[in-house]
């Protein structure tokens, strides 16, 4: 029996494609085919079928007359966040219904300059705020992995859960995601993919619809630690566009992985062992951290002392940043407007529009983010808030400082739950979902998650791996030893 | 601190976006349980803690003071709900 071409890591097909062995054409095909046959999963959005194969050929050409790059014809998944010039690109939200750009993300262009073909758009929570994809004016996504024994839907996680989702059912080789809070390395965990979040500045933000400015960043999801080195690669670089890129070289991550992690010191943070962690994430993580000290790492505890802060930080100046960047959404210049009554005037227009258009968490974020910066409240919440972010930034430097290369933790409190279980929590239930995630993007730092074992009831589970600033090809290389020794091989059967 | 349905209602108009009255109570309840959330924040001392304002710290690059793009109209009228004449079109905003 062949393997399925849509099946592939993008190193195998990069291999299969060098030596003629398969076509750009016939991977593409192979991913059009697995998409339409995926609707049960609600991943893929909107399919570009006649530019994938357009982009396959002229991929093929590359490879023909030798131009070709790392990522030459490797069909991917794009997040419904990035703009793509010509196809609908609205964030998940009616708001932007029909929204179509005239204009490229710095992200996709870099990669379709690299020789990548695009598939498609992939769901997400609405402007990348949600931990369950639920939140989407397309309906859930479906995640393709089920309990043993259960045919409960659940989540794919969020909000990049579309890209996870797509890459554990092998509707493309890789897709792109962005992380807020954790909206890359969270639906990773869940689907048993590899999702890697690099460090703030190293990916443009440049036509990605903005969440939170100082906290957005875009990253690689992936089937394997290898595939994100490669994908980042050609997703990363400075640009002029956004001045808050970094303008510096951007190395061979690939050439990283070595595997060699041999005198390597790896923290361990106590602030992470939360009062009623799962017993079997416990154990993932002692299992995690016993892998890398087998490798050569040498596993010491670490202290975090301002992690408990780092969900209130962020839940102040996440939705302070999205009140200020959402407010462009006004029924002017793009997407929806509301129907005007006769004599409403532009309020009227204003407030309606926003009232139809966004979602509820939406909402609910942005009435947050405007009453903390509001008049009398400005000191209190979001000055506090910045001011904390600097200690836990500071935690990490400590660290770092004291010679830890890499920080072990969790990715997720637990598996994931069921699809519809989000709409039963509170706001803040919800929100401890990134527990273990977001301290490292108010730090502004490098995290993956990687795929380390099954849970009771065969659902993945996935350890995070924190780094320095600018070292992703260190954070890789830890990363790819851990994948290595924790051999994940467990895929969703499949049932859509 | 608790939000009451006075505030609900003008943090609503802060962010114009419409909430009926009857909504009001229930969204007065969910900021509510968030801000309570946020006020862990307040047990830490941050006296003389700079707040964090650059994620990653860096001079913004400069460049020439120049024109580098323009010329879009069609481009940027193109997504409009009501695009007329070459503009942008609004409910009256002045009688």
């Amino acid at each position: 029996m062949t393997m399925a071409l849509n099946t592939l890591t993008i190193a195998d097909a990069r291999a299969k494609l060098t030596s003629r062995e398969v076509t750009s054409r016939e991977l593409t095909q192979a991913c059009l085919d697995a998409i339409a046959g995926s609707s049960a999963l609600n991943a893929v959005v909107t399919v570009t079928a006649d530019k994938a194969l357009d982009m396959a050929d002229a991929a093929d050409a590359r490879i023909a007359d030798g131009s070709a790059d790392a990522m030459t014809g490797i069909p991917l998944g794009v997040k419904d966040l990035f703009c793509v010039e010509g196809v609908r690109s609205q964030a998940a939200s009616k708001i932007l219904d029909g929204f179509t750009p005239r204009y490229e993300s710095t992200v996709t262009s870099k990669l379709w300059n690299a020789g990548a073909v695009m598939l498609g758009k992939l769901n997400m929570d609405e402007f990348g705020m949600g931990s369950a994809t639920e939140y989407s004016v397309y309906g859930p996504t479906v995640s393709p992995w089920r309990a043993e024994g259960s045919d409960a839907k659940l989540t794919a996680g969020g909000s990049s859960g579309g890209s996870a989702a797509a890459v554990a059912a092998d509707l493309c080789l890789g897709a792109t995601g962005t992380d807020t809070g954790g909206s890359i390395r969270q639906p990773a965990a869940f689907t048993g993919t590899v999702g890697l979040r690099p460090t703030y500045g190293r990916c443009s933000r440049w036509g990605v619809i903005a969440y939170a400015s100082s906290l957005d960043q875009a990253g690689p999801m992936t089937k394997t630690v290898r595939d994100a080195a490669i994908m980042l690669g050609a997703m990363a670089g400075h640009d002029e566009k956004d001045s808050t890129s970094a303008d510096i070289a951007v190395p061979d991550f690939e050439a990283a992985l070595t595997g060699d992690i041999r005198g390597k010191k790896i923290g361990i943070p106590r602030e992470y062992r939360l009062d009623g962690l799962s017993d079997a994430i416990a154990k993932q993580w002692d299992d995690g951290a016993a892998m890398l000290r087998d490798a050569g790492a040498e596993v010491v505890d670490i202290s975090l002392p301002h992690t408990k802060y780092a969900l209130p930080t962020y839940y102040v100046i996440a939705p302070a940043e999205a009140s200020s960047n959402l407010s462009r959404y006004d029924g002017v210049r793009y997407g929806h407007r509301a129907k005007l009554g006769a004599g409403d005037g532009i309020d009227d227009m204003y407030e309606k529009t926003r009232a139809e258009g966004f979602g509820t968490e939406v909402q609910r974020r942005v009435m947050l983010g405007a009453y903390v910066l509001s008049a009398g409240f400005y000191d209190a919440y979001y000055r506090k808030a910045q001011r904390v972010r600097t200690l836990i930034r500071q935690d990490f430097e400590k660290v770092f400082a004291d010679g830890v290369d890499a920080i072990l933790t969790p990715a997720t409190p637990s598996p994931a739950f069921a699809l519809g279980a989000a709409a039963e929590m509170n706001p803040v239930e919800m929100y401890l979902n990134d527990v273990f995630t977001v301290t490292l993007n108010l730090a502004g730092l490098p995290g993956i998650s990687v795929p380390s074992g099954l849970s009771a009831d065969g659902l993945p589970l996935g350890l995070q791996l924190i780094g320095k600033p600018w070292e992703e090809g260190d954070l890789l290389n830890t990363a790819y030893a851990l994948e290595k020794a924790a051999a994940f091989s467990a895929k969703a059967d499949r049932w859509w | 601190m608790a939000i009451d349905t006075d505030t609900a209602r003008r943090v609503a108009h802060l962010a114009r976006i419409r909430v009926s009255e009857e909504r009001l109570p229930a969204l007065s309840e969910e900021l509510s349980a968030v801000l309570a959330f946020m006020e862990q924040l307040s047990e830490i001392d941050t006296d003389g803690v700079e707040p964090m304002t650059s994620v990653t710290p860096m001079n913004l690059k400069r460049r020439a003071d120049v024109i580098t793009d323009g010329s879009r109209q069609d481009d940027i009228l193109a997504n409009a709900p009501d695009a007329r004449e070459g503009f942008f079109a609004v409910p009256k905003v002045v009688e």
